[in-house]
């Protein structure tokens, strides 16, 4: 079965294409190279004939039948004599001079150029010869042949069809082996990533696709796999969080709405007291909705797919939006909102989730800038060249080491639990940041906080994509 | 007026209709797609709610039914789908308002009296009164009594969809919709501030008020009785 499936990978069927293409090519150089060599043979052996029928002539003219009888037999006897092929006979074919037994059958016809096989009676252990010659009728009945033995061109020709034959076998075995050499190369290399995925499919969510090092092709297949599978558990494990989070947080604000409706119906309370009990469930029941909605809103976030819908945004314009829906309140607190906002800060990014972020970020400022305190929201291109969003506050700020942890869910550090919130407000903000590929950091504003947003410029979006990749797998 | 509840829970139908007849309506309550469309098709309506998924026909296909048949009646869209994207694809079909829910039912009696109002609004008006205070939409100019008030272009645009919506209800969640276009809610008391702001130019210097909050549900513009 396994030399079956070799035959059917995809690598073997192009091994053996580009066996095809490549013989016929062999073929083709082979027989260009056959043609060529014969013609010029034909045409030198053709050229000789000529020469020698020249010299001919001249004895005959001179010296008529006995010269030429004459010379015949000096030429066939003598060193020449090995390729050229002599005949003169009488007008009844009987061989006067030469070195052929007698009139070849294939020269019975008119005179002209002739193909013939010599039966050479002085040396019948070779092959039989061929010969291509010229033959004429002279004055009185004799009949001359002149010709040349080409033997050697048929040996060449034999010896250009076997190597023909052999390149041809040599490219087929060498075509088919390394075929399938390759084929089970790249069958073990797949197998291995087959493997892999099926141990994933049967629920082994830890297992990788190997990764040989070799930053080939399947390499960076292996990889492209494994960071697709690290964003599937991140997924995975923001939903389990958020299921985790929703029991934690919700089931205490829950049960303890329950317990005041069952105290108040317990209790002999008049209708004033019916409606304050329940204008404050109601007030409850709008803390744990919107504990929900932000719930949702950073799974929503972290679940990226919303990047598919990003459309092009102008960050200042949020920000002045922003800035003019915050800057009646901001003086009725006592606060000074300054805006920044450039006109070249171009995004890519979810215009909703982007806005009650900064949303999220002032509604915080507020709760912590005491008043006479001020706020400055900026939108602005950075050294870098890219988009920065940043929001500072006179407020009490951030300690250095706590910084990183008020991003986690429902973080709310002990000084601000006097103040209303879920404690998912920043890390709304920081899946929303995630979402954007923007770089989230908390610096100090001395005295203050200050909250910057880095987004990565328009047109480098991917780039900066495979570095968030790369990051989070080095985590 | 008559309105028609399409609605599959039918605990959550009981509170509606028992809320919407207090206030005032005659409610038709239909369980599944299939009878809501009956309903909606055989009756006439001065407005609908619609869940959207219902037992037996998505809520958003009776909408695209019904307005592909030339029903006009002002549809409020009732989901617990709460993204951008649903929200897009129920006005799409037809609807004429979404709320999610939860909702407060304060909310959904604003919206559904500013849908029903809707029809009757001359949209190409260029100038809008309300007793002696009247806007002008071309020169984005407010005056009352004669006097110019001078407001912000956002303070402007608040009070235009106040004046559109005079004598109704306008919720803190519908000013954010349609007149920032955010679709959340902010904790700071934004909207409170903006409201006053534009009350403190409109109504300071007149012995009327026409600004006046509803307590737990919004504000309303409206010439005092």
């Amino acid at each position: 079965m396994f030399p079956n499936r070799l035959f059917r990978t995809s690598t073997f069927r192009y091994a053996m294409l580009y066996m095809a293409v490549f013989g016929l090519s062999v073929c083709g150089v082979l027989v260009f190279v056959y043609w060529s060599t014969v013609s010029v043979i034909d045409a030198q052996s053709d050229d000789t004939i000529e020469a020698e029928i020249t010299g001919l002539a001249e004895q005959y003219r001179e010296r008529r039948v006995v010269g030429l009888v004459e010379i015949i037999r000096q030429r066939s006897s003598g060193e020449s004599g090995r390729r050229g092929v002599y005949l003169l006979t009488d007008p009844f074919l009987t061989p006067l001079a030469g070195n052929l037994a007698g009139w070849p059958e294939a020269a019975k016809g008119p005179p002209g150029w002739v193909d013939f096989h010599i039966k050479q009676a002085a040396r019948p252990a070779l092959r039989p010869q061929i010969a291509r010659a010229r033959t004429f009728e002279l004055d009185g009945g004799f009949h001359l042949l002149v010709g040349r033995d080409l033997t050697e061109r048929a040996a060449f020709r034999e010896t250009i069809t076997n190597a023909l034959i052999w390149a041809l076998l040599a490219t087929l075995a060498l075509g088919f082996g390394g075929g399938l050499l390759l084929s089970r190369y790249f069958l073990r290399r797949l197998d291995a990533i087959n493997q892999g995925s099926r141990a994933i499919l049967h629920g082994d969510l830890t297992q990788r696709m190997p990764v040989t090092g070799y930053s080939d092709e399947f390499d960076r297949l292996a990889e492209n796999l494994n960071d697709m599978l690290d964003q599937i558990e991140r997924l995975m494990e923001g939903m389990r969080g958020v299921a985790d989070n929703i029991a934690h947080d919700l089931r205490s604000p829950i049960s303890r709405l329950r317990s005041r409706l069952e105290v108040t119906l317990m209790a002999q309370s008049d209708p004033e007291e019916y409606r304050t009990a329940l204008a404050k469930t109601i007030e409850e029941t709008d803390g744990i909705l919107d504990t929900f909605n932000a719930l949702l809103a950073i799974a929503l976030a972290e679940s990226g797919v919303l990047r598919d819908r990003f459309e092009r945004l102008d960050l200042g314009a949020l920000v002045r939006d922003a800035a003019e829906l915050y800057g009646a309140a901001a003086e009725e607190h006592g606060l000074r909102l300054d805006v920044d906002a450039a006109d070249d800060c171009l995004i890519d990014g979810d215009r909703n989730l982007l806005s009650q972020a900064i949303s999220n970020l002032l509604d915080n400022a507020f709760n912590h800038t005491p008043e006479n305190g001020s706020i400055a929201l900026a939108a602005r291109r950075g050294q870098d060249g890219r988009p920065e969003f940043s929001i500072a506050d006179t407020g009490p700020g951030i300690a250095k080491e706590e910084r990183q942890r008020v991003l986690e869910r429902f973080v709310r550090l002990d000084d601000s639990r006097s103040t209303p919130g879920s404690g998912l407000g920043l890390s709304q903000v920081a899946a929303t940041a995630r979402l954007h590929y923007a770089d989230l950091s908390l610096e100090d504003n001395a005295p203050g906080l200050r909250i910057r947003l880095r987004f990565p410029a328009t047109e480098k979006r991917l780039e900066s994509q495979k570095r968030l990749t790369y990051n989070n797998m080095q985590q | 007026m008559r309105l028609l509840l399409i609605e599959d829970d039918t605990e959550a139908a009981a509170f509606l209709r028992k809320g919407l007849e207090e206030a005032g309506y005659v409610v038709d309550h239909a369980a599944t797609g299939p009878d809501g469309l009956h309903l909606a098709t055989t009756e006439a309506y001065a407005g609908m709610i619609v869940d959207r998924m219902l037992p037996g026909m998505d809520g958003l296909h009776i909408i695209e039914l019904l307005r592909k048949e030339g029903n006009t009646t002002p549809v409020l869209i009732l989901s617990a789908m709460d993204r951008v994207d649903d929200r897009v694809k129920g006005l799409r079909a037809g609807g004429d308002d979404y709320l999610t829910k939860p909702y407060a039912f304060s909310e959904l009696q604003a919206r559904l009296e500013a849908l029903m109002r809707r029809g009757q609004a001359a949209p190409t008006e260029t100038a809008l009164t309300l007793g002696d205070l009247e806007i002008d939409l071309l020169a984005r100019t407010v005056t009352r009594s004669g006097t110019r008030i001078e407001l912000l272009p956002r303070e402007f645009q608040i009070l235009e969809y106040l004046m559109r919506h005079s004598g109704q209800v306008v919720t803190r969640t519908m000013l954010l919709e349609n007149v920032w276009n955010y679709h959340f809610d902010p904790k700071t008391g934004v909207i409170d501030v903006q409201i006053s702001r534009l009350r403190q130019k409109l109504d300071k210097d007149f012995e009327t008020p026409l600004l006046h909050t509803v307590r737990g549900a919004g504000y309303c513009l409206r010439v005092p009785e």
